[in-house]
């Protein structure tokens, strides 16, 4: 009645409960699902700090009107790459980490559905980013072209280094489209007895969403780059006019890839920040079945709201208008998910431990986010914020108080189940205010400098703009440096601290409470019975 | 939903790593060769670095395939795990469509917003003032730009070759599905017959296709360089016969498995995916000939 462990060799379960294998290469053989959570979620980590680097040094530049530390063309690279970095490497594997840790814990699978699949998906990461980051060396210079890499400066006039860009997009979307196929496959065959699609964790729905929105885009992504490589290197004329192609046309495959990833990016942060407010409020969740819903419709809407990012391009009156009220009907799900979490708090009894205070930094913040995305929706208003910082202030403040602060607060939410200790809550909550205190300096006058017009993604800028350029800097060094903080906290956790309790959280529900803490290797070989 | 039993997780493997490496060297070669042939650049080592690759890409194939043929036939896969494999390749399968409906949204877009457009309709149309005469129709047997992009003479007809090609694929998705009753009746010689014919069907749609190509290049001047016709038609026909090819392999294996005796028939998924995957083609296949070709 358990799992079958085979070791590779052939002896079938000849051990049901036997550890981990010695040496370095228990991770890059590694099927077990936790072993593929644990890489995800350093190299994430890796990636943050490198991509947050990049960050340091845009800050640095911007510190003072005028050109001081690099040049243009670095910059461009800067800015490129760390947006690169940030979307492919640090926020999406943080989130299939989570997903590969918690996810047969949380549904009583003994791992995921296909485990060698699952070490492919992870290994292709590093592999992507050896070749994407490389190209920095390289002559003539790594991506220069923006993230959203738009034609024709991604073709025409792209450095040599876009045919490796392209192929590190290509590995990456290999990797998430099988990290997806994995979690769904596990998510709808290996759940528990008893465990119905309505009973599960917020964070499982969710993340079964986001799989399905990965699945849907990332090939729309390739076809995108595949477009591109051909462009360059073999005569076609997809993104040139003079062959009766057309740039826009870029930015339509684009967008309709990059509108759902946005979303792909933070809904599993909404599932995991409904797992944390009750645990903490202590009370259910408030309209669980509503949230789900809310996420389905989310997801739905985001494949027919790409043209909001290319309102300036020049769309018939009537794509302007639709994408427009599209746009807008977004808020109305969302509403309902921020009503729900505050909701959930309403007359809870309410402790603020770290991922609590994480997690009601993101409510408010990511609503600001929110807000002004609705801001942008508009789209007369869109033709004065288009390209400014308005923009850049408005996706900050979705992906890092939302996506990152929800990163944050699941990892110190479960901390002691993947470590077996308790982490030091007093560092934590100086992490939380240094960060919460720091990305607000560093985005909020980013939104001031953009209403008055200051272009992204320029080195240099007027001289009305110093001084709250200055005040970004020093909050954008805050928050890099508080980074660093974190590390600390998490490798003090690792090797040692106060034991924790299976059920660590007085407040905290769901399956992956009732094994001991650390989580044993192998977990759920019989699957639990879920009442 | 997971009942009682016993869930297979092999212990640890080597062959994602080997995959991997595979990858990325394969792709770096591959990177390293188009870059040297634009700038050409005598003596480029990239396409050593790609058979490099490659080989090792090939090694992991038969590797990681092999391993899961002989747990499968040891009788480690239980029914859900089964389960799990049904809906690896259906999504697996999605995802491809997800790929093509990326090429035929270019194709839509390109026919009714962005041609016209440049044709001068609508009220913002100013890129008509880069290039004054022209007039946009589908076919477009007239550039933009012509010296840049040298329109086809001609296009393909699509009542010879493709609709013989149509014949083709159309057969061989029945002749399949025959093989796979064989196969659940138990029926072993028409099951290899029926399969064996399917491949030839698939082999003769490939040659055809190579035909057409030919004629295209040497003969109407349709190249991946003729502007957006070509550039359309060429990605997405080319693609689809890529998948053929793999669909065609996909089925090669399972004739050789078949041959020596693998799959029963209440336990044959490998078949099946095969299956699915070239029925995928196939429908692709219909697209491709209706808005590729005919309309």
């Amino acid at each position: 009645m358990s799992a079958v462990i085979d070791s590779h060799q052939g002896q079938a379960h000849s051990d049901h409960h036997h550890g981990p294998a010695k040496g370095l290469m228990r991770w890059v053989l590694t099927t077990n699902h936790k072993d593929i959570g644990t890489l995800y979620l350093w190299f994430s980590f890796a990636m943050f700090l490198l991509g947050g680097s990049m960050a340091m040094v845009i800050r640095a530049e911007l510190f003072q009107p005028g050109l001081q530390i690099v040049q243009p063309e670095f910059f461009n690279q800067m800015t490129t790459m760390h947006g690169l970095i940030m979307v492919f490497g640090a926020v999406m594997p943080a989130f299939v980490g989570l997903a590969n840790w918690m996810i047969p814990l949380m549904i009583g699978a003994p791992d995921m559905a296909l485990p060698r699949m699952n070490n492919f998906s992870f290994w292709l990461l590093p592999a992507a980013f050896t070749l994407l980051v490389s190209t920095l060396f390289s002559e003539g210079g790594g991506p220069n072209f923006g993230w959203t890499f738009y034609a024709p400066l991604s073709t025409t006039y792209a450095p040599e280094s876009v045919t490796f860009f392209i192929f590190a997009v290509h590995l990456m979307g290999i990797s998430s489209i099988m990290g997806a196929i994995n979690v769904i496959a596990t998510i709808l065959n290996l759940r528990a007895p008893g465990m119905t699609l309505m009973k599960m964790p917020l964070f499982v729905w969710t993340w079964l969403i986001t799989a399905f929105l990965l699945i849907a885009v990332m090939p729309v992504l390739a076809g995108c780059v595949t477009m591109m490589l051909m462009d360059v290197h073999f005569g076609t004329s997809f993104f040139s006019a003079a062959g009766g192609g057309d740039p826009v046309l870029f930015q339509h495959v684009f967008w309709f890839f990059g509108h759902p990833e946005v979303y792909i990016m933070i809904l599993p942060a909404f599932g995991a920040v409904s797992s944390i407010i009750p645990a903490f409020a202590r009370k259910p969740l408030f309209g669980y079945t509503s949230m789900v819903y809310a996420t389905a419709s989310i997801a739905f809407l985001s494949f027919i709201v790409w043209a909001h990012h290319m309102f300036t391009v020049g769309i018939p009156l009537t794509g302007e208008l639709f994408f427009m009220y599209a746009t807008m009907l977004i808020a109305v799900p969302t509403g309902v998910k921020v009503f729900n979490w505050a909701s959930t708090m309403w007359q809870g009894s309410m402790t603020f431990e770290t991922p609590m205070l994480f997690s009601v930094a993101f409510v408010i913040l990511f609503t600001i986010g929110g807000f002004s995305g609705l801001m942008l929706a508009i789209a007369p208003a869109d033709f004065q914020y288009h390209d400014t910082y308005f923009v850049v202030a408005h996706f900050h403040y979705v992906l890092v108080p939302g996506a990152i602060f929800g990163i944050f607060a699941s990892a110190y939410y479960w901390l002691p189940k993947w470590t077996g200790h308790m982490y030091d809550e007093t560092l934590a909550k100086l992490h939380f205010w240094m960060s919460f205190i720091g990305m607000n300096l560093a985005f909020f006058p980013m939104h001031f400098v953009g209403l008055a017009g200051m272009p992204r993604r320029i080195p240099d800028y007027n001289m009305m703009f110093a001084n709250f350029n200055m005040v970004s800097s020093i909050g954008a060094f805050m928050f890099g440096a508080t980074q660093l903080l974190f590390l600390f906290i998490v490798i003090k956790c690792i090797r040692g601290g106060q034991p924790a309790a299976a059920k660590p959280w007085d407040g905290a529900e769901g399956l992956e409470w009732t094994v001991p803490s650390p989580a044993p290797y192998h977990t759920f070989q019989t699957p639990p019975d879920v009442k | 939903m997971a009942s009682h039993e016993q869930y297979y997780v092999p212990a640890q493997s080597k062959w994602p790593i080997i995959a991997t490496l595979g990858l990325l060297i394969t792709v770096f070669g591959v990177g390293t060769w188009f870059n040297d042939l634009k700038a050409e650049r005598a003596d480029s080592n990239g396409p050593l670095i790609f058979f490099v690759g490659a080989l090792f890409l090939a090694y992991m194939l038969f590797g990681w395939f092999g391993t899961v043929i002989k747990e499968s036939r040891s009788g480690l896969y239980s029914a859900q795990m089964d389960l799990s494999f049904r809906w690896g390749m259906s999504w697996f399968i999605f995802s491809e469509v997800m790929f093509f409906a990326a090429f035929f949204g270019v194709l839509f877009y390109v026919r009714n917003f962005a041609g016209p457009w440049l044709g001068g309709e609508g009220d913002k149309g100013v890129a008509n003032m880069l290039w004054p005469g022209f007039e946009f129709t589908w076919p477009l047997l007239n550039n933009p730009d012509s010296k840049l992009f040298p329109p086809p003479s001609d296009i393909i007809n699509p009542w010879q070759l493709p609709l013989l090609n149509t014949v083709l694929l159309v057969t061989s998705s029945f002749t399949l599905t025959f093989a796979h009753h064989a196969l659940r009746k138990n029926q072993r010689k028409p099951l290899k017959l029926w399969l064996a014919l399917t491949i030839v069907l698939g082999a003769a749609f490939l040659t055809f296709q190579a035909e057409e190509y030919v004629h295209a290049y040497t003969e109407l001047g349709l190249t991946l360089g003729s502007g957006i016709y070509g550039a359309t038609f060429f990605m997405l026909t080319g693609f689809h016969g890529a998948h053929v090819t793999l669909g065609a392999l996909m089925l090669t294996i399972m004739l050789i498995r078949i041959l020596r005796g693998h799959f029963s028939p209440d336990h044959h998924f490998g078949f099946e995916a095969a299956a699915w995957y070239w029925h995928f083609v196939d429908v692709v296949w219909i697209g491709l000939f209706t808005f590729v070709y005919v309309l």
